[in-house]
C-alpha cells in the first residue's frame, strides 16, 4: 500500500534549564494510507511529541530538529517554512486533542471555531461553510446542530466537546488525522461511545490515523497496526495480532501483562516496575533494561539494533538476536503466543503427533 | 438581564446609604468646623452662624436631616460659595474632570494593552524588556511626580503644552491626561502580558494552530479576547484610581475640576462639599463596576448575565 508519511531517524531535544531533554531519539514509522498506526507507551515515552513534530506545534524557541526527515507525500515537513506548513495544517493533517474541555475557545461559538479551518483551506463562502459546519455536527453525532452552532463550549458535555473538535479535525477531510489520546479524559461509557464514532468516520471517510494511547486496551479495537513506544524510541512495531499475539520486547510483555482483562479483574493488575527513563541523561543501551527482568549484560551497554520478525512486524530488544539465551516470556504472555501463527510456542496445529 | 440590573440598583442604594452614613459620622468626629476655619467671629456670632445652619443642634438631628434631603436628591448647600447648592457646584466642575479620566483611561488601557501584547508575543526580547520597564515605571512612579516632570519639560522647558490651567481649550488637556494615563497603563501593560503568555499556552491555542491559524490569527482572532477578561476585572478598582489620583492631578495642574474643588472643600471644612463629593464618587463607582460586569459578560460568554442557554 502507499505510504502517506514516512518519518525517519527523527531525532528531537528539547532545550530547558536543567539541559537538554532527548525526548524523541532515533524514532523510525510510516503511516499507509487508509490505515490506523496505534502509538502505545506510558505517559512521557514522547508519544505527544512525536505528533505535535510531524505538525511543527512544538515551542520554536525551545525545541529542535537534531535530525531526521518527516516525509508527507515525499515532502519533508521539517523544512517547510511557517507559511507553507499552516496550508498543510487542519487541511491536509489534522489533530484531536486529549482534554476536550480546554481544547476548544472559550469565548468563540463552536460555529466559528467549526468554520475556520473550511473557510480558511476550501473555497467557500461564509453560508456555505456554516451549512458544512451543520453538517459536520451532525455527522460526529450533535443533536440540533443548527442551534447548537451558535453556542458556546461551555454550553456542552465534554463528550460533546470531543465530538465538536472531531468535526473540527474532519472539516477539511484530511489525509492524517492524528489522535492523541482523543478519549483519555472521558469517562468510560463516554470513551467508548468516542471510539465507536471514531470507527464509524474511518469506515465513512478515506483518511489515515495516528491513534496515540496508553491504553493497550482500546487498540485492538481501532488499530490495524500497533507501535510501541519507550522513552523516546519504537521499541516494537507490528500488526495489532503480531503485537497482541506475539510480543517480542520486554517492554510490550510488560504492556500487555498490566492491560487489565476480563481474567484478571479480581486479581491485583501487574505494574511495571521502576519509572521511565530520564530523558536529560538516557542510558546509552536499552532504555528499559534497568526495569527489566530479562536484561541482558550487553543491554547495559550497546542500545539493540531493529531485528526483523516478519514482513511487518519489528523489534528492538537484544534478545532476538542469534547469540541470545532463549530466554521464557512471563505465562500470560506465552499464552498469547500459543494462539499465533508463526509463534514459537504455536500450537494450533499439531503436525507431529 | 433586566431583573440583574434592577437587583444591582437595589444594592446600589443599600451601598450609597452605608457610605453616606459613615461619611456623614467620620466628618463630625473630625475637628473643626466650616465656620471655626473662617473664625475671625466673635462667639456670638458664631452661634448664630452655626444656628443658621443647623450646626448646633444634636448630630442625630443633623444626621436626619441631611439623609431626608438627600432622599429627595438634595446634597444641600455649601459652606463656602454663600450657600451656592452643591449640586450645582459639583455639575459645573464635572465637565474637565470628566474629560481627564476618560481621556486617561483610554489612552493609559490602549498603550497598556498595546505594550502588554508586544510582550507577550516577542517575549524575553528588547521588546519585552522595554515594554515591561515603562510599566514598572508607570506603578512605581507616583503621579504626582511624573506630573511635575512633564509640567518642568514638555510645558516649561520645550513650551509645546500649557503647564496648567484650562485656557487652552483641548491642549490645556494634554499633560493631565497623559499623568492619569500612568496607571491604567503599567497595570493593562502587565495584566495583558501575564495572561497573553498564559493563554497563548493553553490547548486551544494549539488547536487554533493545528487548524492552520497564522500567528496574527492567534494572537488576535482566539489569544487576545481571553486575555483581556482579567483585565476587564481591574477595570473597577482602574476606575476608582483614576478618581483619587485626579485629586491630586487636578491641583498640579490647577485644573477647575472636581478634585480640585473636594481638596479645597476639605481644607476649609465644607462638610457638604466634601459629602456631597464623596457621594457623587460612590454613584459613580458603582455605577463604574455594574458597566465592568455587564462588560465582562459581553467579553467572556461562560459569564453572561442572562445565565439562560439561548
Ligand atoms: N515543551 C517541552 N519542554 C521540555 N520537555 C518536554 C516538552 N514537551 C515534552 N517534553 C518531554 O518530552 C518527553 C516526552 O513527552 P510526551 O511526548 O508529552 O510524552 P507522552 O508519551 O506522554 O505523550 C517527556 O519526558 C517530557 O517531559
Ligand atoms: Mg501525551
Amino acid at each position: 500500500m502507499e505510504k502517506i508519511l514516512e518519518v525517519k531517524d527523527l531525532q528531537l531535544s528539547f532545550h530547558t534549564f536543567a539541559g537538554e531533554v532527548k525526548a524523541i531519539r532515533g524514532v523510525n514509522f510510516d503511516l499507509l494510507k487508509g490505515e490506523t498506526l496505534a502509538i502505545v507507551g506510558e505517559s512521557g515515552s514522547g508519544k505527544s511529541v512525536t505528533t505535535k513534530a510531524i505538525m511543527r506545534l512544538l515551542p520554536e524557541s525551545s525545541s529542535e530538529f537534531k535530525s531526521g526527515e518527516i516525509l508527507f507525500n515525499g515532502k519533508d515537513l521539517t523544512k517547510l517554512t511557517d507559511k507553507e506548513m499552516q496550508k498543510i495544517r487542519g487541511k491536509d493533517i489534522s489533530m484531536i486533542f486529549q482534554d476536550p474541555m480546554t481544547s476548544l475557545n472559550p469565548t468563540m461559538t463552536i460555529g466559528r471555531q467549526i468554520t475556520e479551518p473550511l473557510l480558511k483551506h476550501q473555497k467557500v463562502g461564509k453560508t456555505e461553510a456554516k451549512k458544512i459546519a451543520v453538517d459536520l455536527l451532525r455527522m460526529v453525532g450533535m443533536p440540533k446542530p443548527e442551534l447548537r452552532i451558535k453556542q458556546y463550549p461551555h454550553q456542552f458535555s465534554g463528550g460533546q466537546r470531543q465530538r465538536i473538535v472531531i468535526a473540527i479535525a474532519l472539516a477539511c477531510n484530511p489525509q492524517i488525522l492524528i489522535a492523541d489520546e482523543p478519549t483519555t479524559a472521558l469517562d468510560v461509557t463516554i470513551q467508548a461511545q468516542i471510539l465507536e464514532l471514531m470507527k464509524d468516520l474511518q469506515k465513512k471517510i478515506d483518511t489515515s490515523i495516528i491513534f496515540i494511547t496508553h491504553d493497550l486496551g482500546v487498540v485492538a479495537n481501532v488499530a490495524d497496526r500497533v507501535a510501541v513506544m519507550y522513552g523516546g524510541r519504537i521499541v516494537e512495531m507490528g500488526t495489532v495480532d503480531e503485537i497482541f499475539y506475539n510480543p517480542q520486547h520486554p517492554y510490550t510483555w510488560g504492556l500487555l501483562s498490566s492491560m487489565p482483562s476480563l481474567d484478571t479483574a479480581e486479581e491485583k493488575l501487574y505494574a511495571i516496575p521502576g519509572t521511565p527513563p530520564d530523558l536529560l541523561d538516557p542510558p546509552k543501551g536499552d532504555a528499559f533494561a534497568l526495569r527489566s527482568e530479562y536484561a541482558l549484560a550487553i543491554d547495559m551497554e550497546q542500545a539493540p539494533p531493529v531485528f526483523q520478525v516478519s514482513d511487518t512486524h519489528f523489534a528492538s530488544t537484544w534478545l532476538l538476536h542469534p547469540d541470545a539465551p532463549k530466554v521464557e516470556p512471563p505465562l500470560s504472555i506465552i499464552e498469547r503466543m500459543k494462539k499465533f501463527p508463526g509463534s514459537r510456542y504455536y500450537e494450533g496445529v499439531r503436525t507431529n503427533g | 438581564m433586566a431583573k440583574y440590573i434592577l437587583k444591582r440598583v437595589f444594592y446600589m442604594f443599600i451601598t450609597l446609604f452605608l457610605i453616606a452614613t459613615a461619611t456623614f459620622f467620620l466628618m463630625k468626629t473630625l475637628p473643626g468646623s466650616p465656620i471655626s476655619s473662617a473664625s475671625k467671629l466673635n462667639p456670638t456670632q458664631l452661634a448664630a452662624v452655626e444656628a443658621k445652619y443647623g450646626l448646633d443642634q444634636p448630630i442625630p438631628v443633623q444626621y436626619g436631616k441631611y439623609m431626608a434631603n438627600l432622599a429627595q436628591g438634595d446634597l444641600g448647600n455649601s459652606y463656602q460659595f454663600k450657600g451656592a447648592s452643591v449640586t450645582d457646584l459639583i455639575l459645573k466642575r464635572l465637565g474637565p474632570s470628566f474629560l481627564l479620566g476618560a481621556q486617561g483611561l483610554i489612552l493609559g488601557i490602549s498603550i497598556g494593552i498595546l505594550l502588554g501584547m508586544i510582550a507577550a508575543l516577542r517575549q524575553n526580547t528588547i521588546w519585552d524588556y522595554g515594554s515591561t520597564f515603562i510599566a514598572i515605571l508607570g506603578i512605581s512612579i507616583p503621579s504626582f511626580v511624573f506630573a511635575s516632570f512633564l509640567q518642568y519639560w514638555i510645558a516649561v522647558k520645550w513650551g509645546v503644552l500649557p503647564v496648567a490651567l484650562w485656557n487652552d481649550g483641548w491642549k490645556s488637556s494634554i499633560l493631565p491626561s497623559i499623568a492619569l494615563a500612568m496607571g491604567p497603563l503599567a497595570t493593562g501593560a502587565r495584566f495583558i502580558r501575564t495572561e497573553m503568555i498564559e493563554v497563548l499556552s493553553s490547548d486551544y491555542i494549539t488547536l487554533a494552530k493545528s487548524k492552520g491559524a497564522t500567528g496574527f490569527e492567534v494572537a488576535f482572532k482566539h489569544a487576545f479576547r481571553n486575555a483581556l477578561i482579567p483585565l476587564v476585572t481591574v477595570m473597577g478598582p482602574l476606575a476608582a484610581g483614576l478618581l483619587t489620583g485626579s485629586l491630586v492631578i487636578e491641583k498640579i495642574f490647577a485644573i477647575p475640576g472636581i478634585g480640585e474643588q473636594f481638596v479645597k472643600a476639605i481644607m476649609v471644612s465644607d462638610f457638604s462639599i466634601i459629602m456631597g463629593t464623596t457621594l457623587f464618587f460612590s454613584v459613580f463607582l458603582v455605577f463604574v463596576i455594574l458597566l465592568v460586569d455587564i462588560l465582562y459578560g459581553i467579553i467572556d460568554p461562560r459569564i453572561r448575565l442572562s445565565g439562560g442557554n439561548s
